[in-house]
């Protein structure tokens, strides 16, 4: 008895700072600024003029609509080509297949962060620098990407080729019997790089202020550090308004969907 | 349909299927590698619009740059820090939660939170708590602790942002941890039970080489990843004071993107490029050799 009551203080302790920040969070934005170094913990007065704020400074309904669309099609995009590459790396005997997933591989090894010069020059003398391009191509085709085809492979490798075998006696094509029963069959893993891309992508903060250079076409974690007052100090409680705004949606999805998200996420790191 | 139609055709589709991986690693990763390799043997200031070959020059300014030694040491110390507090508090929040107790469930929800909380707003967040006047240090003063200016010492910055990383990504590791420990075999506890080995014997020989394999797959993503920090570092210290928090990839975005210096940002990257190549190399050869009972 007296351990469970142990082990339940210990938890309760470990959590505090875990859960003390996303609250401070959001009480303080609605706090007025006045009160932001109070020490209570909900407002005394509270204010929902740092939300208009928000969206008087910047644009950032657009800015919302820019971070959500390019993590979508960044995450739908890296499902499709590394569930196609993991495939055929795991199934399909071809020639030159293991030079090949060699040459993919070193992608995990070469994380983006050090081509960022000569990427940022390629898409310059692309005319592509302040647009989305680089944010959305790098990531499903380069390095990020590597991670992704290399769960998916030891995916396929694991999925028992009987099921195959059956579809093929029946006269499914290769293609066919991809789409039709290997793709269908990896959901749990196809669900983890969902979710992993879609943070990598949400929380993309070098290349998106490397790149882009007008607040129309600014992300979410880039346009959450311009609430600046004119002297370049931070508006604390607007700044959380919006951090509030980034942070909250992504928590409510969690917490709706927390077991396929926990054991999608624990089951590929065991593959992995 | 023949043997040989077929197995042309299966040559086929396996090479259209990896094709945009493939043109991708080329185009994303492998040409811009060698790039880098050729810009780091240039002199190249973008506003002066000077680009001109002078072979080994920067790699000598790299030997000789004190502050790429600095740089060299916070990273070090930012990386040494995080594994280590990471992997122990991953473990540690794991095998708690593997008890049985009621409520793990909301636990595991609670620690695993933050994983989810967009970076720079976790990141702002804690920069308003790590204020002098902050509620970080408020608590401090509720057990009579005069805080510091977390920010703005050179030892207390690195030690909030290694704080800050650690809450906001350990509950990835302690995923993977929960799922490994639930992996252990329950009769292997009660035969060292029955042996006479205490809980922490128990934990040491037969816990820890049973999870060696998730303990080498989790120190691999974190100090890769902490090779990557840089939202963190950007929006609570720029790097400072001074340079005590100035990690490498920082320091590479500094030269490059803020002074321009292209050239010797390329030659930042081989080197960042070597690190996490010689890390990640090292660390697979380790998972052949020491770890135990891999499928």
């Amino acid at each position: 008895m007296s351990r469970k009551v142990w082990l339940y203080g210990l938890l309760c302790l470990l959590c505090v700072p875990f859960v003390f920040p996303t609250w401070w969070m959001v009480t303080s934005s609605m706090k007025p600024i006045s009160e932001i170094f109070s020490e209570s913990l909900l407002p005394r007065e509270w204010t929902f003029s740092t939300y208009e704020t928000v969206f008087r400074m910047q644009p950032f309904g657009q800015q919302y609509w820019n971070s959500l669309y390019i993590a979508v099609v960044v995450t739908v995009g890296t499902m499709a080509v590394a569930a196609l590459a993991g495939y055929a790396f795991a199934r399909i005997r071809f020639p030159g297949q293991n030079v090949l997933f060699v040459v993919v591989l070193t992608g995990l090894l070469i994380p983006s962060e050090v081509t960022i010069v000569p990427l940022f020059q390629m898409f310059q003398s692309l005319g592509m620098t302040n647009t989305h391009w680089p944010l959305i191509i790098v990531p499903i085709f380069g390095a990020p990407c590597v991670l992704a085809i290399f769960i998916m492979r030891q995916f396929f490798i694991a999925l028992p080729p009987e099921l195959e075998e059956a579809a093929r006696m029946d006269g499914l094509g290769r293609a066919g019997i991809f789409y039709r029963i290997a793709l269908p069959l990896s959901r749990p893993a196809l669900g983890a790089v969902a979710i992993f891309t879609f943070l990598h992508s949400w929380n993309l903060y070098l290349e998106p202020i490397v790149y882009l250079s007008t607040p129309d076409m600014f992300t979410l974690p880039q346009a959450l550090t311009q609430f600046v007052d004119i002297y370049g100090g931070p508006m604390w409680n607007v700044q959380l308004a919006a951090a509030t705004m980034t942070a909250v949606p992504i928590l409510i999805v969690f917490v709706v969907a927390q077991r396929q998200f926990i054991e999608g996420l624990a089951h590929t790191g065991v593959k992995g | 349909m023949t043997f040989w139609t077929c197995r042309r055709r299966d040559n086929l589709i396996g090479y259209l299927f990896v094709a945009p991986a493939l043109l991708g690693s080329l185009a994303f990763v492998l040409i811009p590698l060698a790039m880098v390799g050729w810009y780091s043997l240039n002199e190249w200031n973008v506003l002066g619009g000077t680009f001109e070959f002078i072979g080994g020059e920067n790699y000598k300014q790299l030997l000789n740059d004190e502050k790429l030694r600095d740089s060299l040491v916070a990273t070090a110390w930012f990386a040494a820090g995080l594994v280590v507090l990471n992997l122990s508090l991953a473990l540690l929040l794991a095998v708690l939660l593997n008890q049985k107790l009621r409520g793990t469930t909301l636990f595991r929800t609670l620690f695993f939170s933050p994983v989810l909380v967009s970076l720079v707003a976790w990141t702002l967040v804690w920069q308003l708590m790590l204020q002098p006047e902050g509620s970080v240090n408020g608590l401090l003063g509720v057990f009579g602790v005069d805080g510091p200016n977390w920010l703005r010492g050179d030892t207390t910055a690195m030690v909030s942002v290694i704080v800050v990383q650690v809450i906001k990504n350990v509950g990835l590791n302690m995923v993977l941890f929960l799922a490994a420990l639930q992996g252990v075999p329950a009769p292997l506890y009660e035969a060292a039970k029955i042996d006479g080995a205490g809980a922490w014997r128990r934990f040491r020989s037969i816990t820890i080489p049973l999870i060696s394999p998730t303990i080498l797959l989790t120190s691999i993503i974190t100090i890769v990843g902490s090779l990557q920090v840089f939202a963190q570092i950007a929006v609570l210290t720029q790097g400072g004071p001074g340079t005590s928090t100035t990690v490498l990839i920082y320091y590479l975005y500094q030269q490059a993107f803020q002074f321009h210096h292209f050239g010797y940002g390329a030659t930042i990257s081989v080197l960042l490029f070597v690190i996490v190549a010689a890390l990640t190399l090292l660390q697979w050869q380790m998972r052949r050799k020491w770890v135990l009972h891999e499928s």
